[in-house]
């Protein structure tokens, strides 16, 4: 199992986790296919892509939500099999999904420390509430009240609190799928500080955005898929069209057709 | 109190938030949270004081301490059966063969121990031993298959029903023994005067106790409490109302063994329920399933346990039938048992909808029902209007549960 592939990117750190040709098919959907990845710690990797390409369904796989039907997973050099969202979590991969994933009857505290409440059997409200509050702080949150119901939030709001969640951890890699989609401008700014912020404390992040300007932003490497393939991967210094190009899968047909029509202008002389 | 120079409170930072202090902020907020639709106890309480006055101007007797100490006697059973109810509509699940269970417990306890001689010990946990049986097979068949609960339990309904006429067999009924302990307990046990006084005056002890560690500890931790009056306020309210009621039930029999039995249940699974991961856990899965499953909580683990309580607390409660009428018949757990628990916990403020209830609404659910049913008795109606009567309070009890929930949606509360 263990393939010491050379890695084809200057590593800032030691690999966390590695994809070799993970797929995964719905039926006769082939959501992914063939897919590899590394993460590295203190990278930041976008994930981009258009509708439909996989980046939610390959986040599901490594959060242990969806098993891959074929290829392997390597985390810190162990090969794993994330069969439910609690292992996954117990390794350290975080992961903020589109849908959020909160309780609405919950309050703030409770969903933040759902699963990982402290002192199990005499639940330690007062020391959860005074983490949230520094938690959510750090992140300059505003929240009005930890004690409301998730249901009263607003949708920022709601987005602040499931990433504040899956950094209570301290996380190897965390995962945010599409988190800063709901968020005003301030906000979004804070989302991109953080992610810079857990950089540097050496986890590693995947981002996933339609946004390309807080893709550039942020971003070490830019993986893009398109139809559920791997099509390259890219710096923060790629141009804004040669992005879209992979991630529309437009490149063939654009450079195809310039080549050629070069090629009809050189021919006859 | 209002230090100018000292920080803001860790949760008071937020000036858009109103903080609702004292006394007339605690009620301010009470108005509120029932204005939103977060009703809480207050429809079973004001169903209670209605109820009663109702009948008491029918027929006196139904005030008199002893019909009241008949009646807490007669709401044990169905009552616990109504605690196990409340753990599986929490997840947003049901079990409509709790009324089988209880039958299929109460014919075990007649077999094993009056006909066959065993401990009854021993015929009391083989009946509870049944219902977590019982409990694991609805809850692998909604984990492994996805049966839906309502579907496996109506099934569940009527091979309990079938098991428990087989193991009674072409007899009936079995007595039970009037000088045993089960029986006198279901019966005649009521506590000494001195110790329900004392039992009065527990829960205020303790609350203040509690209130009072807990709100140093918030504010070691620079977090904003209700404050003392509040807390006061509360605990001496609560303790006039329980002394006022056991003083009263005393200048009767007093307080059965049995009702005490059931509130200890009641207590215990209110605090499994509130300050546990367990509880916590339970509230998530009927809130947002997925959402608890991707938290890293173990949902089938969870509904395991919730449908193991649940038959079990049934078949407790078919134990505690058996006692109180000192009979284990083909007749036992059948008719209104399954509505009346069932009633009784969306009564008392435990959703239909999942992931919002608590063990509390058994308490209150099973006095109203059982309120009801004694009234109706003293009446001298026959149990068909009783039937009516109870189904058209359950409806009521639903309706109000659902026009509630679509309050709290339109004001952001869940």
């Amino acid at each position: 199992m263990a393939t010491s592939q050379p890695t084809t990117h200057a590593a800032k750190g030691e690999p966390i986790l590695k994809l070799r040709g993970v797929s995964k098919q719905f039926g006769a959907v082939s959501a992914l296919t063939d897919i590899d990845l590394d993460i590295n710690a203190g990278e930041v990797v976008a994930l981009v892509g258009d509708n439909g390409a996989g980046k939610s369904t390959l986040v599901k796989v490594l959060a242990g939500v969806h098993q891959p039907t074929a290829g392997s997973i390597e985390f810190m050099g162990q090969p794993v099999t994330l069969d439910s969202p609690g292992k996954a979590l117990e390794m350290g991969i975080a992961t903020v999904f589109q849908d959020l994933a909160l309780c609405e009857n919950l309050d703030v505290v409770a969903n933040l420390f759902l699963g990982h409440e402290l002192k199990p059997w005499a639940l330690d409200e007062v020391q959860m509430e005074v983490r949230a509050w520094t938690l959510l702080r750090e992140l300059a949150a505003r929240i009005p009240s930890v004690r409301e119901p998730i249901a009263s939030l607003s949708g920022g709001q709601r987005q602040t609190v499931a990433i504040a969640r899956s950094l209570l951890l301290d996380p190897k890699i965390i995962m945010l799928d599409e988190p800063t989609a709901a968020l005003g401008v301030a906000q979004t700014a804070e989302v991109l500080n953080l992610i810079e912020r857990v950089r540097d404390r050496g986890h590693g992040v995947v981002l996933i955005s339609h946004n390309m300007e807080d893709v550039r932003a942020v971003a070490d490497r830019i993986v893009v898929l398109r139809l559920g393939r791997n099509n390259g991967i890219f710096t923060a210094e790629t141009s804004n069209s040669e992005l879209v190009a992979a991630i529309t899968g437009a490149t063939e047909n654009a450079v195809s057709r310039r080549r050629a029509r070069k090629e009809e202008l050189e021919q006859p002389a | 109190m209002s230090d100018p120079n000292k920080p803001a409170a860790l949760d008071r930072s937020d000036s858009r938030v109103r903080h609702d202090e004292g006394i007339g902020g605690a009620i301010r907020a009470f108005v509120d949270r029932v204005r939103s639709g977060d009703l809480g106890m207050l429809p079973v309480a004001v169903g209670l004081v209605l109820i009663s006055a109702v009948f008491a101007s029918l027929n006196p007797v139904f005030l008199a301490p002893n019909n009241l100490v008949n009646l807490l006697f007669d709401a044990a059973a169905v009552g616990c059966i109504s605690l196990g109810i409340v753990c599986v509509l929490i997840l947003g699940e049901i079990d409509l063969s709790v009324g089988s269970m209880s039958g299929l417990a109460s014919a075990l306890i007649g077999v094993l121990w009056a006909n066959m001689g065993l401990p009854v010990a021993v015929a009391i946990l083989a009946a509870l031993a049944a219902g977590a049986v019982m409990g694991m097979i609805y809850a692998t068949l909604l984990n492994r298959f996805g049966m839906p609960s309502f579907v496996s339990t109506l099934s569940g309904l009527l091979a309990l029903l079938g098991m428990q006429l087989y193991i009674l067999g072409p007899t009936g009924s079995i007595n039970l023994s009037y000088n045993s302990a089960l029986v006198k307990f279901g019966q005649i046990l009521i506590m000494p005067h001195w110790l329900s006084l004392l039992l009065a005056i527990l829960p205020g002890v303790v609350m203040v106790v509690n209130g009072l560690s807990v709100m140093r500890r918030r504010a070691a931790a620079n977090l904003s409490s209700p404050g003392l009056s509040v807390l006061l306020a509360k605990a001496g309210l609560l303790t006039a109302a329980l002394l006022i009621a056991v003083v009263y039930l005393n200048q009767g029999r007093g307080v059965p063994y049995m009702f005490g039995l059931f509130v200890l249940l009641v207590v215990v699974m209110n605090y499994l329920l509130t300050r546990t991961k367990w509880g916590r856990s339970m509230f998530a899965v009927g809130g947002n399933r997925e959402a608890a499953r991707r938290s890293g909580i173990n949902v089938n683990r969870i509904r395991m346990s919730a449908f193991m309580l649940c038959s079990s607390l049934a078949a407790l409660g078919g134990v505690l039938a058996s006692a109180r009428l000192a009979t284990a018949s083909q007749q036992a757990g059948t008719g209104d048992v399954n509505l009346n628990a069932i009633a009784a916990a969306v009564i008392g403020g435990t959703s239909l909808f999942g992931g919002r209830g608590s063990a509390w609404s058994a308490l209150l659910g099973i006095l109203v029902i059982q309120a009801i049913s004694n009234g109706l008795t003293l009446l001298n109606l026959s149990s068909s209007l009783r039937y009516m009567i109870t189904g058209a309070v359950l409806a009521i009890a639903v309706i109000v549960d659902s026009l509630a929930r679509q309050s709290r949606a339109s004001h952001g509360r869940g």
